[in-house]
């Protein structure tokens, strides 16, 4: 028997949302509106060709260097947790210094670093080098911007990686070993794996924020990612505003799909865990999508049933005859 | 050892499936082992029984080089574990000769310990193809016999969070089963069960010690020492305190120590 009860009232809620969606709505409306925003010129250069190579640029500094901190991530984390001091402190330092100051001073100091090294030499130290580069040739700034980024970017990732680590549960490394795995597949096989659900959902919040923070490259000074291209856009045409709206549409728009492959990949390494519904392989996709079973019907006297369509039964009105 | 004549009547000796001989074990200035000699013959089952904290675990863990030694010898089918021994000297072992002494020795945890990202299917296939580098096709009908062995089959494609903890510990048995090893460590395989949950795992340890599989138990249940095991050891406070039949030490035994832990217990 349900139980009939009249139900709570809440009537502020109500207030309360109707006069959001009201002050929403006339900030909307008054944007559309206001001849400053130019929405006109934000139509036109939305989809302008800098602006869409400029787009591309940026979605490069993000994923390379991101790929790279990553990379570098894991390994200063697992040096963190070596048994050797050494190893252990030389990663303590790289945090230190890459995590204690600014990226816009690092990014900067990477734009001066052919002042500070001339030449690449490669070679045995305090001989002659085998192979030497000038350093403003083998580096363009599109390199030195990621190089800064990622560097930066991997303390930040180690850490991650380091708590994805230590929150799996060391039975999980014992039983391994006591199964005659080595460490390296140890790690790759099992731990890795499962601290990857502890790691994603940051490492996301890292992308996003690193899709952003390539608008300080400028500093390197390396100009044609969207922000910096936008403002030397806007400079031209005395006309900031629109170009800074397109600007964040674009940022927006990536940030947007980020969210929804982090989603995806959340999902993917959460298997095993989280869902306490039997999740058999061969049970996927097992559903017919037809309704089936019986409904109750206010006022009838009978449930009605509802019988899934059978394939040998003649449609209803064939052909729309009567 | 077990001197047997061959046919060509030359004695040869074959060495027992573990042998202990004055092991001890120290963690910091805690000495959790204290001098254990022990025994395990081919195909005997010997059950370590006692208070916890009396060494037990600990004892079970230094015989796959989980733990390392802190005194004594310790050697598994005549080969000594975590050292290479060359003239008269100890050498400690590489990772890798340590690992692959630890694939013919199975070990079932207290708390499954199963890759909670891989279905049951999945954790008894991936050490035969990871670690021996066996083809996956035939990994895979092996593992699901074992599954079926366990009582499991139906359930090959489940995670563990979707098994009960009887189930999955019988998966763990067959995990370790698939590296086909000459001699099982069980670390109180039951302790971590629902009382209703416990039978189903002692059915297949059960099975397992019938087809003389060398089993090394470590555990409480009493009735199953009795039933199944071929030998019964007593410790306490790091030492053996009693050893033997498990009918004489279940019904008489004889130190005070083991008195008082089986009228607790029994």
């Amino acid at each position: 028997m349900p139980i009939k009860a009249i139900k709570l009232r809440h009537p502020w809620r109500m207030v309360f949302a109707v006069l959001l969606v009201v002050i929403f709505v006339s900030v909307v409306v008054d944007a559309a509106l206001r001849p400053a925003y130019d929405w006109p010129a934000v139509g036109k250069y939305l989809f302008d060709r800098r602006i869409s190579q400029a787009a591309v640029v940026t979605l490069q500094l993000t994923v390379y260097s991101m790929v790279i901190a990553i990379v570098l991530g894991v390994i200063l984390a697992v040096m963190r947790l070596s048994p050797n001091p050494v190893v252990k402190s030389l990663a303590w330092f790289y945090l230190w210094i890459f995590r204690g100051t600014p990226v816009y001073v690092q990014l900067t100091i990477w734009g001066l670093i052919s002042l500070i090294y001339s030449s690449i030499d490669i070679g045995i130290p305090f001989m002659d080098p085998w192979v030497s580069f000038s350093t403003n040739a083998a580096l363009s700034t599109f390199t030195i911007a990621i190089i800064g980024l990622a560097l930066n970017e991997a303390a930040y990732m180690a850490e991650i990686v380091r708590a994805g680590l230590l929150a799996v549960d060391r039975g999980q490394e014992e039983a391994a070993t006591a199964l005659g795995m080595s460490w390296s597949q140890t790690m790759t096989r099992v731990i890795l794996p499962q601290s990857m659900r502890v790691i994603i959902p940051p490492t996301g919040n890292e992308v996003i924020s690193m899709l952003k923070t390539t608008s300080l490259v400028t500093a390197v000074p390396f100009s044609f990612e969207l922000f910096t291209r936008s403002r030397d856009i806007s400079a031209e045409t005395f006309n900031p505003i629109p170009l800074l709206i397109v600007a964040s549409i674009w940022y927006l728009f990536f940030t947007s799909i980020l969210m929804v492959g982090q989603h995806f990949l959340e999902k993917r390494f959460a298997r095993g865990v989280g869902d306490r519904q039997p999740d058999r392989k061969d049970a996927v996709g097992t559903g017919t999508g037809t309704l089936t079973g019986v409904v109750p019907v206010v006022d009838s006297g009978q449930p009605s049933v509802i019988a899934p369509p059978r394939q040998d039964d003649p449609p209803a009105n064939p052909g729309g005859v009567k | 050892m077990t001197d047997v004549n061959t046919q060509a009547g030359a004695s040869v000796t074959i060495p027992p499936m573990v042998l202990a001989e004055q092991v001890s074990k120290s963690f910091g200035s805690n000495e959790v082992l204290k001098s254990i000699t022990l025994e395990v013959k081919r195909g005997e089952v010997m059950c370590l029984v006692g208070p916890s904290g009396s060494g037990k675990s600990t004892f079970l863990r230094c015989i796959n080089h989980l733990e390392v030694l802190s005194a004594g010898r310790l050697s598994v089918d005549g080969e000594l574990i975590g050292y290479r021994e060359a003239n008269g000297k100890l050498y400690e072992m590489a990772p890798k000769e340590a690992a692959r002494q630890r694939r013919d020795i199975g070990m079932v945890f207290q708390r499954f310990n199963l890759f909670p990202h891989m279905t049951a299917l999945q954790n008894v296939m991936e050490a035969p193809i990871r670690v021996k580098g066996l083809p996956k096709a035939q990994v895979e009908q092996s593992a699901l016999d074992l599954l079926a062995r366990v009582g499991l089959a139906e359930r090959a494609n489940y995670y563990p969070a979707h098994l009960s903890g009887g189930q999955q510990q019988r998966v763990a048995i067959a995990r370790a089963l698939a590296m086909e090893p000459k001699l099982m460590l069980f670390d109180e395989p039951t302790s971590a069960l629902d009382p209703e949950l416990v039978g189903e795992v002692l059915d297949v340890m059960k099975g397992l010690a019938k087809s003389g599989m060398t089993m090394i138990v470590v555990t409480h249940e009493m009735g199953f020492a009795k039933e199944v095991a071929d030998s019964l050891v007593f410790m306490d406070g790091g030492v053996v305190v009693e050893a033997g039949d498990p009918d004489e030490i279940l019904t008489n035994p004889q130190h005070r120590r083991t008195q008082a832990f089986l009228s607790k217990v029994l």
